[in-house]
């Protein structure tokens, strides 16, 4: 099962009871410091949905707060431990703010949008967007059958793969990539 | 002996630097009566400037309000005399009790000196700037978050930099006989702290910029090139989140700070784009103008 954490209920746990909008970097910080906890006390490998569901706004600084600095250690060459993430809930609003702030790190998440649909955000070239597309297609892939439907040469393709799941938005399972997993 | 500081008949951003201009020179322990008998309208930058210039003194200014009755009861819609009770000694007679809210008003003159106060801040704008912003502006919904999201981010910096506690104040207005032409809202928020100056001061951009150091390279180091006091990445995407906003609606967003002044310039307005060598005043002052919306835009 697919960890669910509630970003309202953090955000009233960690903050005010009243609160329903993640503005402000010391209302970011306190957030992602629960959030932080949560994550922790998950399984190696667990994905974990942050649902935005019951967020009204969203500023910037806040953004920045819980979403980069929850992500640049997990995605660091030694990571802090083996998690991913992937948003739901996301308004057009909560994405414009998202995708402005993960672009400036040179960062990207999987957001579930209201079809279930999954699509990357922030700062992804349009090669690895179609190899990230290709294989949530697939369910599971070798490299190369992505390189030979994306038009790349094997190495540059696995390269581009083994980059993806650095940043946490595929997994590694042998030698196929595989999409981070069907979330609940 | 007591300088008088003469408050002009309409207090907007431009006519406040006359104000600026008088207390400029005056030694910060110098006895002041700022005199606004004769002012018949400020727009939320004249007010929150008037708080900030009190909160700059040394010694508690003396301040005459408006003569009349009815600048006299805006001003106090507007919650202007609660704070300036406090920080001025008011020589002359202020509408007591608790006034109703201005209908074009969107946010009083509030205090923001911590997190709490922004969050208090955007819940009671979010509601009426929607409203107002979509049947006087004709924004879209979307446009209407992305103004309270400007607004959050600006009276961060307050929290974040000054130092000190500060203000904010949000208002629309038809500036119809005015430079834009249009329906307007306007934000101010300021402050009498640091400065920009001061606040980069510790920073690899101050150190690079040696004695070329001064206000005016402070604003554009944190205003065009984002830079921030916090070295640590991702610092500064508020600013840049504002100047985005502006542009993407027409709007003009202006900063003064210690002796200088940078302004993101529409296309309906001449202002500079930098001033430098202005009178010297504390901390900074920010102000956001949204225009209506025109057809085509």
């Amino acid at each position: 099962m697919t960890p669910n954490i509630d970003v309202r209920e953090a955000l009233q746990d960690s903050v005010n009871p009243a609160y329903t909008d993640l503005v402000t970097r010391v209302t970011g910080q306190r957030v992602r410091m629960l959030i932080e906890q949560r994550i922790a006390g998950l399984a190696d490998g667990s994905v974990a949905v942050l649902d935005f569901s019951h967020i009204g706004l969203l500023d910037r600084s806040c953004a920045d707060e819980i979403l980069s600095k929850l992500m640049l250690p997990l995605t660091a060459e030694h990571p802090s431990k083996d998690g991913y993430v992937v948003l739901r809930g996301i308004s057009e609003h909560h994405l414009e703010i998202i995708e402005a702030v993960l672009e400036v790190h040179d960062l990207a998440l999987v957001v579930q949008l209201p079809s279930a649909e999954l699509r990357l955000v922030g700062a992804v070239s349009a090669k690895e967007r179609h190899c990230w597309e290709t294989v949530m297609r697939h369910g599971e892939a070798l490299v190369d059958a992505v390189a030979d439907e994306v038009g790349l040469a094997c190495e540059a393709c696995q390269e581009m793969l083994e980059r993806l799941a650095r940043r946490r938005l595929l997994r590694r399972k042998a030698d196929r990539f595989v999409p981070l997993g069907a979330v609940a | 002996m007591t300088a008088v500081i003469t408050v002009p008949a309409y207090l907007d951003e431009q006519s406040f630097e006359q104000v600026i201009e008088q207390v400029a020179p005056l030694p910060a322990d110098a006895k002041l009566l700022v005199d606004a008998r004769h002012t018949r309208f400020s727009t939320p930058y004249g007010l929150t400037g008037l708080l900030c210039l009190a909160q700059s003194r040394a010694e508690k200014p003396d301040f005459a309000p408006p003569a009349e009755d009815e600048v006299k009861s805006y001003w106090s819609r507007s919650s202007f005399f609660r704070y300036a009770e406090e920080l001025f000694t008011v020589r002359g007679t202020i509408p007591k009790g608790r006034a109703h809210q201005d209908a074009d008003g969107i946010l009083e003159v509030t205090p923001i000196a911590k997190s709490e106060d922004v969050h208090a801040a955007v819940e009671r704008v979010k509601d009426r700037a929607t409203h107002i912003l979509m049947n006087k502006l004709h924004l879209e919904s979307r446009a209407t978050m992305g103004f309270t999201v400007s607004l959050s981010e600006a009276c961060q910096n307050i929290v974040e930099h000054a130092g000190r506690g500060g203000w904010v104040a949000v208002q629309s207005y038809n500036w119809a006989k005015r430079r834009v032409g249009r329906q307007v809202v306007v934000i101010s928020v300021a402050d009498a702290g640091q400065g920009f100056r001061q606040s980069l001061g510790t920073t690899r951009v101050r150190a690079i910029a040696g004695d070329r150091w001064s206000d005016g390279e402070a604003l554009e180091a944190a205003v065009t090139n984002g830079y921030s006091r916090h070295t640590e990445p991702g610092r500064g995407q508020g600013i840049r989140g504002i100047k985005g906003y502006v542009h993407r609606h027409d709007g003009r967003l202006s900063i003064r700070s210690g002796t200088s002044r940078v302004t993101i310039v529409p296309p309906w307005d001449d202002s500079p784009a930098r001033e430098d060598s202005l009178p010297a005043f504390a901390g900074s002052q920010l102000q956001i103008i949204i225009p209506e919306r025109v057809e085509g835009t």
